[in-house]
């Protein structure tokens, strides 16, 4: 396992350490969301739209008022003075907070119910009478593309926007490479390929379904709002928008989430309409999701359907690479509903350095929400264009790894490459990593081990993919293209903080202002502060996700917290060691510049034997009187840092599957993973990082679907109709990695919470359609359940082929 | 989720069990819950009031009485599936029982419970169809045995009466040999059935001389495939005697599509675990 | 409803509605809010209880049902506040993330070690299957009770994967 860290290992950077997280997580005492009881506190229930395209006639509540513990049944009408949900990326419809004359999805709130117990309040829900109209709802992407008929009657068209690239914003550059792939078309020599492929809606479904508790305190008038969210930043600040509040009239705490993989990234109706009902009841108010409605009402990713083409010689080299498609938005624009496809475009062209044409309609339908789900639009990306490539390798019977390698963007590019769209790379050495997967995994050897069980009538498949991601957002100046938090009254964009506090006694607080659910931030930032101050790792302590006292921060997402917050708490460090350094010259009779530090204290460079501790640095820091002429009190820094860019992992993934040709059963045999996210400060928690981004990644490719029906109902209410995988259903995984660093920050590290995710689903999928290629199978689409497995067996025996 | 209000009771005996159920409308059996409380959980079945008849002596053990083993109404998944006597007699049930739902549910989760749910994806109910199990049924008017062709009425529905406790499964010793097998809902054995086949048969003088077929997950209820048996009886049970018989799985089938199988593929399946269940049946029985 | 039962030792009677949950008596009238709800249907694990002496799922159990019986939670495994040999392997090996599975988990993997005390790497994939996990792809999950499996067994736990650093 692993490979080097990049960074010298006899440092506290590049070593595992064991989390300190995990004593309360183990013990049971780790207190989420919906541990929280508070005196008088009313729980809430919702009343959920049946249709997924109805007018409301009637909602009548008497009955639900008229029960023992009922506290308040509130519809549209109660909240309309508050808006529409707060909303950063306002394009398209907004959510109201609760539908009015109209229901435009499937379990959209209709009515809020606030009552004495979490079961009467669903009693209490079960009796409001409501009286719906149905309509006929827009399900169908291409239908709704269409505009044949709209989703909002005041709206004019269901296509919000269409993300396009070539050079991104740029006309007539984009057409100058339309043609350029045209006439590669067009020439005698070059074959295209082409795949349409579903991209399936996925259910995020964290284990911990999300779970808010807001109390309004009229004396103190304040918000006191705990929330199982990624963002508590973010939604103290839609809270104060929403009722015309100062930020420091909501206080948001983020305790232990439990999983959010990008679903508790919004801020959500029910967290706004539970602080309502805090606010008009004067009691604390809980909302706890069950998982019914985690499946109906918490936003669900991707979504698209596309044909994906590619254009090259015979030789593999590829001229042309076009992506045609409609991405899933839902009936409702939140956080960053739009947008999940522009990251796409970002990464459309993925390692390579072909001429691309890329373009993605964003359609209302009358479904739930999509946004940001693990990889939120990049593992869409990757899988157009990977398994593309792989088709197009097997078409013109080149080994797959060989054509990928023959339209890289080469090393030597860097620095100074850049993107399809003219966006600048950081760092990449793309051959490098593929080939070293190929070793690692003795490729030749499982390509001949394949061919041998073929022979033998057995249906194996290796399947090969390449991606590279955009993240670490960064860079700041997103904030000049209109990507700021401005909706929820914070005007920064996508930068880092970090606060470091040496305490009386030497030990050390850090306070940092990302939202992590589960990446293990009490410990990498322990590290990191550890590694510039010497202090001991178990003598610092990690905390975030209070907005009180954590610095500003836009939260966990989209692989950020380490490359961005990681990078402000390390100069927030080094600030402290500056000043540190002039305290312990100070104590020694020293010059600052001969202080060095050492086995958790310093002492001037040669002496190590007069040795201060860092409690009594940070005693003289405390105690003013006794410093010197000039010098502040204090012993604590802090920083933002602003990244110049978002940053550029990659990696290349192989898997190996067996596939019963009688049943269409998929058996993952295999999956070997050669990740570079630059540097590691932990390898054991990033590995943990990788191990779960493959299984939501081999989840969707195997198990998960989230689609509606074509009547717009969602079958899938629970695990038992939207499978996750478990512990028997994967085999254990074969990781390795390069290091490239990254060089926009000072740790140089890349990022890693989605790199296996994006990386996985075509490479399973390019497995099974490389086991099922001798029955002539070009394509599956995803889940690869074995009934549609089986029936693109049945179709190519019947056909010849089938695509 | 949480369930509707109901009346709890929580009778010593089977008598008492009775009577509540003879004199209580809407009343409902409670042995393990593991079918019965997510669906009231998500309210989608709320009965008034719960017999929970856990707590009844001399209802947790599998008893060999000499020409049967008897599976008593609280005896777990977990204890059927790793009952010595049904591995001996009845190796289809003990494979379907060790199928079922996962480890906890399979602790808490009762044989009789799954058989009495009947939902159609579930594996034991076609275990105790091919087995030719009788079932036992009590109620305040009385005991009564129900043949296991003519307990499986249809979707979630048995013979059963509303005062009926099932008390009992019987399976009879009767020789030969019995195999269970099923494509799951995440491939492999995994979860419920997408579709099984579970079968019994008998081979003496190297010919098959008694047989039946069962199948899971297909049809509106486990059923017979009555077909399959007739085809096998008198031939040397041989892979192709085997795979034509199997061709006849779903005579008198009508099949139900789900989110896991269209009619087409599920039909097809059917015919595959039947092979491939009477393949190891035959095996086990030569 | 009045129920009486020992949790984790200690003797404990309330007053419940009968369609009150083993799992919000344990959470809201106890307070031993380790033992987690993650979905409706049993299926999650996350609620996974030892009740005399079985791994069971206590959101699909009535409160009523459990009069009478043993249970033990999460809270309840560290003997003298010294961790479980599995709690030990789950720091030690990274078997959680986010945490929220991990009190079912770890209960469902003291089960199957009552019951295997050596379990290879499919015995504990199967024997886990009712418990999900969204972060880990439970592959340190394995990691953590083959880890468990060696100390109880009295044995040198397999190395970890990963490069020891120095830290």
């Amino acid at each position: 396992m692993g490979g080097g860290f990049g960074v010298s290992t006899t440092s506290v950077l590049g070593g595992v350490v064991k989390r300190r997280e995990d004593p309360a997580l183990i013990r049971g005492t780790g207190l989420y969301v919906d541990d929280l009881q508070l005196p008088g506190m009313l729980h809430v229930a919702f009343v959920r739209s049946p249709y997924a395209h109805a007018r409301v006639v009637s909602v009548d509540a008497s009955d639900a008022e008229a029960m023992d513990g009922v506290r308040a049944v509130y519809t549209a009408a109660d909240v309309a003075h508050l808006g529409d949900l707060v909303t950063q990326v306002a394009v398209g419809k907004l959510r109201p907070l609760l539908a009015g004359d109209k229901v435009n999805h499937l379990g959209e709130a209709v009515a809020m119910v606030v009552a004495d117990s979490r079961y009467g309040a669903r009693d209490a829900a079960d009796a409001v009478d409501v009286e719906y109209d149905p309509l006929d709802p827009v399900i169908d992407l291409k239908e709704a593309a269409s505009d044949a008929a709209l989703v909002h009657e005041d709206m004019e068209s269901n296509v919000l926007l269409a993300w396009e690239g070539g050079p991104w914003g740029d006309e007539e550059a984009i057409a100058a490479t339309q043609q350029t792939i045209a006439d590669a078309k067009g020439r005698d020599d070059t074959v295209s390929v082409s795949i349409e492929a579903v991209n399936q809606r996925l259910l995020p479904m964290p284990m911990e379904p999300r779970s808010v508790v807001a109390d309004w305190n009229v004396g103190y008038g304040r918000f006191t709002v705990h929330s199982s969210t990624q963002i508590a930043h973010a939604l103290a600040g839609g809270i104060a928008q929403t009722f015309g509040l100062s930020l420091t009239d909501v206080r948001c705490i983020a305790p232990e989430v439990g999983g959010g993989f990008g679903c508790k990234l919004n801020v959500y109706n029910d967290e706004i309409l539970v602080c309502f009902a805090s606010q008009q009841l004067g009691r604390p108010v809980k909302f706890t999701e069950t998982r019914r409605d985690a499946a109906g009402s918490t936003i669900h990713g991707r979504g698209w359907v596309a044909t994906a083409t590619i254009t090259g010689t015979a030789d593999g080299q590829i001229l042309g690479y076009e992506l045609d498609g409609i991405a899933d938005m839902g009936a409702y624009s939140q956080n960053f509903t739009v947008a999940i496809p522009f990251l796409g475009l970002f990464v459309g062209a993925g390692q390579y350095t072909f001429p691309t044409h890329w373009k993605v309609a964003c359609v209302h339908t009358h479904t739930m929400t999509t946004d940001a789900y693990r990889g939120a639009g990049r593992p869409e990306a990757a899988y157009y264009l990977e398994r593309a490539i792989d088709a197009f390798a097997r078409e013109i019977g080149v080994d797959p790894a060989e054509v990928r390698r023959k339209n890289f963007i080469p090393a030597d590019s860097f620095p100074g490459a850049a993107t399809h769209i003219g966006f600048p790379m950081d760092t990449g050495d793309y051959e490098t990593n593929l080939d070293a997967l190929l070793e690692t995994a003795g490729y030749e050897d499982l390509k001949a081990e394949r061919d041998r069980l073929r022979a033998e009538g057995r249906l194996v498949g290796l399947g090969l993919a390449t991606y590279v991601e955009v993240c670490g957002f960064g860079p700041s100046a997103l904030v000049d293209l209109g990507f700021s938090w401005a909706a929820y009254k914070i005007p920064s964009g996508f930068s880092g903080s970090g606060l470091v506090r040496v305490q009386a006694d030497g030990t050390a607080s850090v306070i940092i202002g990302t939202g992590p659910t589960g990446q293990g931030h009490q410990t990498t930032w322990a590290q990191i502060v550890s590694n510039q101050l010497g202090i001991p790792v178990e003598n610092i302590r990690v905390s975030h996700g209070d907005t009180a006292e954590s610095p500003l921060g836009i939260g966990t997402f989209g692989s950020r917290s380490a490359a961005v917050d990681g990078s402000a708490t390390y100069e927030a460090a080094n600030k402290v060691r500056a000043k540190a350094a002039d305290l312990a010259a100070h104590l020694l009779e020293a010059s600052a510049d001969d202080i060095v530090f050492a086995d958790g204290g310093a002492h001037v460079a040669g002496s190590p034997d007069q040795q201060v501790s860092w409690s009594d640095i940070a005693t003289l820091a405390y105690q003013p009187h006794r410093l010197p002429e000039g010098m502040e009190g204090g012993l604590e820094a802090h920083a933002v840092f602003s990244p110049g860019n978002a940053t550029w992992p990659f990696g290349s993934h192989l898997a190996l599957v067996e596939v019963d040709g009688d049943t269409g059963d998929v058996k993952l045999l295999r999956y070997i993973a050669m990740d570079d996210c630059g540097n590691v400060i932990n390898p054991m928690i990033v590995d943990g990082q990788i191990h779960g981004g493959l299984a939501q990644g081999i989840g969707q490719a195997m198990f998960e679907d989230g689609d509606y029906e074509a009547d717009g109902n969602l079958l899938k209410w629970s695990f038992v109709e939207y499978p996750l995988p478990t512990s028997a259903d994967l085999p254990s995984f074969e990781l390795h990695r390069t290091v490239t660093p990254t060089d926009i920050n000072p740790l140089g590290v890349k990022g890693i919470g989605e790199a296996g995710t994006i990386g996985s689903a075509q490479t399973v999928v390019n497995a099974v359609v490389d086991a099922l290629s001798p029955l002539g199978v070009t394509h599956v689409d995803m889940p690869l359940r074995p009934k549609r497995v089986w029936a693109a067996i049945q179709a190519a025996k019947t056909n010849g082929s089938v695509s | 989720m949480y369930p509707r209000s109901f009346e709890y009771v929580s009778p010593g005996s089977l008598d008492e069990a009775t009577s509540v159920l003879a004199s209580t409308e809407g009343a409902k059996v409670l042995a393990g819950g593991m079918s019965l409380l997510p669906l009231m959980k998500l309210r989608l079945f709320s009965p008034d009031v719960l017999v929970d008849i856990g707590r009844i002596p001399g209802l947790s053990s599998i008893e060999d009485r000499g020409d049967h083993l008897a599976i008593g109404a609280m005896v777990s998944h977990a204890a059927t599936a790793s009952d010595s006597s049904i591995a001996e007699h009845a190796a289809a049930l003990a494979t379907a029982a060790s199928w079922t739902g996962d480890v906890q549910v399979r602790n808490q989760g009762t044989t009789c419970g799954s058989i009495a749910h009947a939902d159609i994806a579930a594996d034991q109910p076609s275990a105790a169809l091919a087995l030719g199990a009788t079932m036992v049924a009590a109620s305040a008017g009385g005991v009564r045995e129900i043949a296991a062709s003519d307990f499986f009425v249809d979707t979630l529905t048995t013979a059963l009466g509303p005062g009926e406790i099932l008390t009992e499964v019987r399976i009879p010793k009767q020789g030969g040999a019995s195999a269970y097998e099923k494509l799951g809902r995440r491939g492999g054995h995994t979860d419920y059935a997408v579709a099984g086949a579970a079968v019994w048969l008998d081979v003496s003088d190297g010919a098959v001389s008694s047989a039946r077929v069962a199948l899971t997950g297909v049809g509106a209820k486990p059923t017979l495939a009555e077909g399959v048996a007739e085809a096998l009886i008198g031939t040397d049970g041989s892979d192709a005697a085997i795979a034509e018989a199997s061709e006849r799985a779903l005579e008198g089938v009508t099949v139900l599509d789900d989110l896991f199988g269209t009619v087409e593929y599920k039909a097809h399946l059917a015919k595959v675990m039947t092979r491939r269940a009477l393949q190891q049946a035959v095996a086990a029985a030569t | 409803m009045h129920v009486s039962l020992t949790v984790n030792g200690q003797r404990a009677v309330t007053d419940v509605e009968p369609r009150t949950l083993l799992v919000h008596l344990l959470r809201e009238e106890l307070g031993l809010t380790g033992t987690h709800v993650g979905c409706d249907t049993s299926y999650c694990g996350a609620c996974t209880v030892i009740l005399d002496g079985k791994t069971v799922k206590s959101c699909t159990m009535l409160a009523v049902q459990a009069q009478g019986a043993e249970v033990t939670t999460i809270e309840g495994l560290a003997a003298n506040g010294d961790l479980h040999p599995v709690q030990e392997g789950f720091w030690e090996r990274h078997g959680l993330q986010c945490g929220f599975c991990t009190p079912g988990m770890i209960m469902s993997a003291v089960g199957l070690l009552s019951e295997n005390g050596s379990p290879s790497e499919g015995e504990i994939r199967h024997g886990l299957e009712g418990n999900l996990c969204r972060c880990t792809g439970y592959h340190n999950i394995v990691r953590a009770v083959e880890y468990a499996a060696a100390k109880m067994r009295g044995e040198e736990p397999p190395a970890p994967e990963w490069e020891e650093g120095s830290a």
